[in-house]
């Protein structure tokens, strides 16, 4: 069930980090040698804006995010909020109208073209994948779907990161692609009104416990559906 | 209501809903409901593919075909993934004969009370990008009109897809099929957040968000969203005192 391009991204970057670290930066650096781009960022996202820079490629990369950051504008917190990639692949051409600030400092830092592509799952927003050029040029329809695949990656990655932050003495046996059937979901939703946390903690939270239980995420999800197990009081109902 | 008229009744409501901001878990939702009330049949789930080597479960009827659906995507074998592997329709399949074409899925549908299932590709020119199937209860087979109503059916999907495509520029099929999905992902969190709530179960949370949707003229995912954000409590969803 799960996306094979997006496996095998994950597992070429697990490859090259045995021991788990460094994932986001080898995620970012082999995403921008498999595309036709200068250079790639990762971001973290919260409801209010940009929340930091995880991983970028050179020093543009960097400068593109962290002037998100600074100016809580650009394409991608456009990309963020709405949900959808925000293509731009002439700067100079459009981006002093959406968005001033960060136009005059992207181009100044040598980015010429950037396509951001949103990491969400349903209303969470997790980070935004920036991938930038140095000069101006679309990506075509297989670039495209390609940084889809990158992108549905560096999420599973952020959330991985995150889940390990949360648990303890998490296994880091290998990267696998979330199970993302409905129940997980659900259930998010479930413990984020029990606990009185957002979707994007209450997601942590249910992978934090199938790890440290060992059991798959779908399974504790199931319990959570049925009402046999609250996270919030961290025990068993009945 | 002559089944004819009926027909030209949901195709116009279909069209209806094509509009620009339409919503296309909502629009695929109606598509099934309608679809196994026009042929009588029980059941109906749709799969779409993500573009990158994955189906996944957009739309259903109830939470048995919901089960039998995602058992089918995990086993990796059943009429839905065949359809969709051929791009041809497969129709008219007895489960008590198919235990041996897809012996865990046949007997999983057999268990939960279907005799008949049938699967009709979603096809765009040589392309496949997902499949419709049906279940029924009883043996009598569809005919060759109900079959192509069925078929008109999975294309007026397709044209939607497509023409939600068409809407917003530069946005290629494969990322529209990822923000159909990510609306879908919402929807179950959503679900999750009202069942905490209000104290239902997820089933009735997602028909007090769908009554709602149809009540106010709102998309389902802008009541998800609206759920999940808290703008829109338990209590508001309630319909009103009917007359």
């Amino acid at each position: 069930m799960t996306s094979v391009r997006v496996a095998e991204i994950l597992s070429a970057v697990w490859a090259d980090s045995p021991d788990g670290s460094g994932l986001p930066a080898l995620l970012v650096r082999a995403c921008a040698r498999a595309l036709p781009v200068s250079g790639v960022g990762l971001a973290l996202m919260t409801e209010k804006g940009p929340a930091g820079t995880v991983a970028a490629t050179d020093g543009a990369a960097l400068e593109l995010e962290e002037l998100q950051f600074t100016l809580g504008e650009g394409p991608c917190v456009d990309a963020s909020q709405s949900g959808r990639p925000v293509l731009q692949p002439d700067l100079a051409a459009t981006a002093p109208r959406l968005w001033p600030a960060f136009a005059s400092g992207a181009l100044a830092a040598g980015v010429a073209a950037v396509f951001a592509v949103p990491l969400r799952v349903g209303a969470i927003r997790v980070g935004v994948l920036d991938l930038y050029r140095d000069s101006p040029g679309a990506l075509d329809l297989a670039d495209l779907t390609e940084a889809l695949s990158y992108a549905d990656a560096a999420t599973q990655l952020l959330l991985h990161l995150q889940t390990l932050a949360t648990a303890d003495a998490a296994p880091l046996e290998s990267l696998s692609v979330i199970d993302d059937r409905a129940e997980v979901h659900q259930a998010t939703g479930i413990v984020s009104v029990q606990a009185g946390i957002g979707l994007a903690e209450a997601l942590v939270l249910l992978r934090a416990r199938a790890y440290a239980e060992q059991r798959p995420i779908g399974e504790v999800a199931r319990d959570v559906v049925h009402g046999t197990v609250d996270l919030a009081e961290n025990g068993d109902v009945r | 209501m002559a089944r004819e008229q009926r027909l030209a009744q949901v195709f116009v409501e279909l069209a209806d809903t094509l509009v620009e901001e339409f919503d296309v878990v909502e629009f695929l939702q109606t598509l099934t409901e309608r679809a196994i009330e026009l042929v009588d049949t029980d059941a109906a789930g749709l799969m779409l593919d993500n573009q990158r080597g994955r189906l996944q479960l957009v739309a259903y009827t109830d939470e048995s075909t919901r089960l039998l659906e995602l058992f089918e995507l995990q086993n990796r074998e059943g009429p839905c993934l065949d359809c969709f592997g051929t791009g041809l329709i497969i129709p008219n399949i007895d489960l008590a004969d198919a235990r041996s074409r897809w012996p865990v899925f046949a007997d999983a549908a057999l268990g939960l009370g279907f005799s008949t299932v049938h699967a009709v590709p979603l096809r765009l020119r040589r392309q496949v990008i997902g499949a419709l199937n049906l279940f029924a209860v009883d043996h009598s087979p569809l005919s060759d009109d109900h079959l192509a109503v069925v078929q008109g059916l999975a294309d007026v999907a397709t044209i939607g897809l497509l023409h939600e495509r068409a809407v917003r520029d530069q946005v290629i099929l494969a990322e529209q099929l990822q923000a159909a999905l990510n609306s879908r992902i919402l929807i179950e969190q959503a679900k999750g957040v009202l069942s905490a709530r209000a104290g239902i179960d997820v089933a009735a949370a997602f028909q007090l968000m769908r009554s709602h949707a149809r009540r106010s003229g709102e998309s389902l995912t802008t009541i998800a969203e609206a759920v999940v954000s808290g703008s829109l409590g338990a209590a508001d969803l309630q319909p009103a005192d009917t007359p």
